[in-house]
């Protein structure tokens, strides 16, 4: 039964530089067209994976916030009507921070999205532009601002560890971001990722991305400054006053089942592995065909599960509960978790164990992906 | 059978590279031997490791069919031959079987170290040489000076040697003519008893083992029962042809001629080369001189990554010495790498050759530890031992030095050949490399230079920096000399506090703490940073003469995790698995394979 529903928007008005997310340009979306498709591919997934009331929705892309209002509202009028909502429910939708769009915030907000996540960026329009981001700060300084009065909960993001980004200028820019008073705050380090724009001009030497030794000297001072301004880090990049965490985000942490719809999504429902067509054409196709967008489901194993879990649990401050992972794979403590590297890296002051919790301390996240590869049994990753 | 007079046996020798196998090509393609289609380059180049260097390791014999301006159709053996010196033994065997020799000059480069060495051993065989002008084609051809390089430094008139471009085909029909107008035919009694030399043997997965004989009397036919005279065996001939340079079987070869017999031999060890072949019923006596037994020179360990992988290994390497009866391996255990094999190598590109055709053709993950060579050590009696001589293959046997009495390191006798402007530095090079000069000589716009140099220092990455200093212009051979005293000590690497013997090496005491130094500052670089720091020490005895620090990993850490896409995080974590299996682990700190050989090119570089 999941209890939180993804749904993917895979349109953006322009590619920026550094996203190797499914998002594509398209000149004139049929909306009709998407609602209907998107609607059967909802249904597709409500049939089985329905029974609960949804705890939270995610519309994320591409810019969903270039989606018509009345899209969004039928598709959330939808949800509830296949799976009911619970009292709290949390609506999240990404939204770019240019006019036009603010534009749409009443729209949305009134559809039933009751959280914002802005893709702010950066607060320095020389940083915008080298992310290649359309908007300025002045205009994603008034989006945010619309976003406030329009919508109940609020987050946005920053890029740092650019080149150039000095202890300095990061921190500066993090408390004029921490002024604004939000609940939630991503931030994210640049990182090159295959296949983009970015990968390219650091091939040909265009610029060269900050050294790990800064890029660390960044993050521990991120951590240090928004745990003070009352925003501690409950993930790797995410930062939240204590109760105002996006519950969908944790949903995927703590690896419970979600659905996904829309080109690209993922999902995971009853140990099963979903990941729809990633191309918008060949998604519609599908949808026509199948009533679905499924390119591939997978029975996942427990040893696989488990080794979800762990990759996805351990990013959280709160750590994973081995016994409860035991419980709910039918494995001894022992084989999740490498306990003599646990110890190892305990005494390194790396993580951390209290009785059947486990986690990684504020010295450990920086080092998380190699952390995991001590951590992690050989045995559930080649399993 | 052919009639003595219209067969010619010859060998392609050369330096590396001056165009042997391209050469060869041509004389096939001219003559017929292959069609357009079936051709590619260097053709006779088949092993894979051969096709993507671009040398060749193992010498081929092709037979072809030419008719010359005289009207008459002859039967031409070619055997093409390796140019690099690791495979010198190649060449001798070929030499042995044939009557004169191709030799091929670079026009561009001139005469070359191996270019001497290879010439004049055929001369050694009462040969007769065609000198070959190749390459012709380069715009930095200079083949008069060539000419004029090879009659004073070889001392051989070359007013006749032959222009070719083997790379566009011009001067071809020239070579064949002048093989067939100046190369002697063989000489032979088809009523003599068979007499016929084991040139070469290998193992073909469709024919067994293989033998290419060169027969000097008699006649090799199939059903015939022979005898190896050395090995004392007795076979039944199943098959007689030749390559052309696809097998063609034929009836039976005769005096003069070359080719390959088939007796259901099961092991290459049982038919060894430089034996003597001869019929079981009323055989020859007398055998053929036979070839100088080859020795291996470099020893290194080979361990599987994988201590499962041991049993495989084991078998991979008897398989390879099937075709390949020049290096030798002993089981050895390690107290890090667990068990594996020690092997000899005829240098140190016949090392890297095995090992990547273990890797590769066996798909074997394998650890190489530094190459060394074999100390003879003489120890003192102790309270439970008596006194006595022991050979070092390995570091990590290294007795207890209050033992040691004396340690003898083999020692090489090195001819390089340079242009002048490099002199200089390379002088320094074998000063550095504890060398005694023993000559030099001018020729032209070139030095030839003597020295004597222990062989360790020579297995490091000498010929590397010959190689550099020089622009690749130097050339490079040796021979051994014997063994010589020397003030030698093992120096030990110690990773996190813990010794990693696979890296321990044995140094003469007055470099140690150069090399000691060197080889933390690579293992420093090599090593990729852990959660915690890891100092690196060399050290002799309990003494460290050399330390760094490798400090602790800063940031690893996926930014984003994005919309319950779990699939690529989890290939990261497969990698990062699969690179750890490719890495050894000393107490905490992981190693990986290729720090082992890299540490030890010790380039000053
Ligand atoms: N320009 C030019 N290049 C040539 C000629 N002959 C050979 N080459 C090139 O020289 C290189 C070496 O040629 P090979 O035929 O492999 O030389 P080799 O003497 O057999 O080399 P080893 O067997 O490794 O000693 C190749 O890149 C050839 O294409 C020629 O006549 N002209
Ligand atoms: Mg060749």
């Amino acid at each position: 039964m999941a209890r939180a529903l993804y749904i993917h928007w895979p349109f953006c008005l322009k590619k920026c530089p550094y996203c190797d997310f499914n998002s594509h340009v398209r000149a004139g979306v049929d909306a009709e067209l998407w609602q209907r498709a998107l609607l059967a591919d909802m249904r597709h997934e409500a049939a089985l994976a329905g029974g609960e009331s949804l705890t939270s929705i995610f519309f994320g892309g591409g810019t969903p916030s270039l989606m018509p209002p009345a899209l969004v509202a039928a598709l959330l009028a939808e949800a509830e009507r296949l799976w009911g909502f619970a009292p709290d429910i949390e609506i999240t939708l990404e939204a770019n921070p240019s006019s036009v769009e603010a534009a749409n915030f009443a729209g949305l907000a009134a559809a039933g999205v009751n959280r914002v996540s802005l893709g702010l960026q950066s607060l320095d329009d020389s940083a915008l532009k080298f992310l290649g981001r359309l908007h300025d700060v002045k205009e994603g300084l008034k989006a945010l601002e619309t976003g406030q009065e329009r919508f109940r909960r609020v987050s946005f993001d920053l890029i740092y560890a650019l080149p150039g980004h000095t202890p300095e200028s990061w921190s500066d820019e993090l408390d004029r971001a921490l002024g604004f008073g939000t609940e939630h705050l991503s931030v994210y380090q640049l990182t090159i990722e295959p296949g983009t724009r970015f990968a390219t001009d650091v091939r040909a030497g265009q610029f060269t991305p900050l050294d790990d030794d800064a890029a660390a000297d960044l993050f521990a001072l991120t951590r240090d400054r928004t745990a003070a301004a009352g925003l501690p880090a409950y993930e790797i990049s995410n930062h939240a006053r204590p109760g105002a965490e996006s519950r969908h985000n944790l949903t995927y942490w703590r690896y419970q089942d979600y659905c996904g719809i829309g080109p690209g999504a993922h999902g995971r429902r009853g140990g099963m592995a979903t990941v729809r067509h990633r191309k918008p054409e060949n998604w519609l196709e599908s949808i026509a065909a199948k009533a679905h967008g499924i390119a591939e489901e997978r029975k996942l194993g427990l040893a696989e599960q488990a080794s979800e879990a762990l990759l996805m649990g351990l990013r959280l401050g709160e750590g994973i509960d081995l016994a409860a992972l035991s419980r709910r794979f039918g494995m001894p403590p022992g084989e999740l978790i490498d306990a003599d590297r646990l110890v190892f890296h305990c005494g390194l002051g790396l993580a951390w164990q209290q009785g059947s919790l486990v986690g990684v301390t504020e010295a450990g996240m920086p080092l998380l992906d190699a952390l995991l590869g001590e951590l992690v049994p050989a045995a559930l990753v080649n399993a | 059978m052919t009639e003595l007079s219209l067969i010619r046996n010859f060998s392609i020798i050369a330096h590396i590279d001056h165009g042997k196998s391209t050469l060869a090509d041509r004389l096939i393609q001219f003559t017929g031997g292959l069609s357009d289609r079936e051709m590619s380059e260097q053709v006779l180049d088949n092993m894979d490791i051969e096709r993507e260097r671009g040398i060749t390791i193992k010498a081929q014999t092709v037979r072809l069919n030419y008719t010359a301006q005289d009207g008459l159709t002859y039967e031409l053996n070619l055997m093409d031959t390796p140019g690099h010196v690791d495979f010198a033994y190649e060449v001798s065997r070929s030499l042995a079987a044939c009557e004169g020799a191709l030799l091929v000059v670079d026009a561009a480069q001139g005469v070359e170290a191996q270019t001497l060495a290879n010439v004049y051993q055929s001369i050694e065989h009462d040969h007769e040489i065609v000198p070959v002008i190749n390459k012709i084609d380069l715009p930095a051809a200079e083949p008069e000076k060539v000419r004029a390089e090879i009659e004073d430094i070889i001392g051989i008139d070359a007013s006749n040697a032959v222009l070719t471009s083997a790379k566009s085909g011009i001067g071809i029909a020239e070579v064949l003519e002048a093989v067939v107008t100046r190369i002697p035919p063989p000489r032979g009694d088809r009523a003599a008893p068979l007499t016929a030399m084991l040139v070469d043997s290998w193992y073909d997965p469709y024919l067994g083992v293989v033998i290419l004989v060169r027969v000097i009397d008699g006649v090799i036919k199939k059903g015939l029962s022979v005898k190896f005279m050395a090995g004392g065996t007795e076979h039944l001939i199943d098959r007689v042809g030749c390559m052309r340079p696809k097998i063609d079987q034929l009836d039976e070869l005769g005096p003069g001629e070359i080719g390959f017999i088939t007796a259901q031999i099961k092991e290459v060890a049982q038919a060894r080369v430089g034996d003597t072949i001869t019929t079981v019923k009323g055989g020859a006596v007398q055998a053929l001189p036979g070839f100088k037994e080859v020795q291996p020179v470099v020893f290194c360990g080979l361990f599987p990554v994988d201590a499962a992988d041991f049993e495989k290994l084991r078998e991979s390497i008897a398989r390879l010495r099937l075709n390949d009866a020049s290096f030798s391996f002993e089981m050895e255990s390690s107290a890090a790498l667990g068990f594996g094999f020690r092997c000899g190598f005829l240098g140190l590109l016949h090392l890297e050759i095995i090992q990547e055709r273990l890797t590769r053709e066996y798909d074997l993950d394998l650890i190489t530890t530094a190459p060394s060579v074999v100390y003879r050590i003489q120890l003192r009696a102790s309270k439970t031992d008596d006194a006595c001589e022991i050979m070092l293959h390995n570091p990590a046997d290294y007795p207890d030095p209050s033992r040691i009495e004396q340690i003898d390191e083999p020692w090489i006798k090195a001819t390089i050949y340079t242009p002048d402007e490099y002199l200089g530095s390379i002088l320094k090079l074998c000063q550095d490399r504890r060398g005694v000069q023993t000559g030099l000589t001018y020729v032209g716009g070139r030095a030839q230079v003597g020295y004597e140099l222990p062989l360790n220092e020579v297995v490091f990455d000498f010929y590397d920096r010959l190689k550099s200093i020089s622009r690749g212009y130097a050339s490079f051979d040796y021979e051994q000399i014997g063994l010589r005293e020397g003030d030698l000590v093992k120096m030990g690497i110690m990773v996190n506090g813990d010794p990693v013997d696979a890296l321990s090496m044995i140094v003469h005491r007055s470099v140690a703490e150069e090399r000691g130094r060197l080889m933390c500052e690579r293992l420093k670089d090599l090593i990729p940073r852990h959660l915690f720091k890891i100092p690196i020490q060399a050290a002799i005895g309990g003494k460290v003469i050399a330390r760094e620090t490798i400090s602790a990993m800063r940031k690893d850490v996926t930014a984003k995790c994005y919309g319950g896409d779990i699939s690529r995080k989890k290939k990261l974590l497969e990698k990062q698995k699969k690179g750890k299996a490719r890495m050894r682990e000393y107490g905490n700190v992981s190693i990986p394979q290729e720090a082992f050989i890299a540490a030890l090119r010790m380039g000053e570089e």
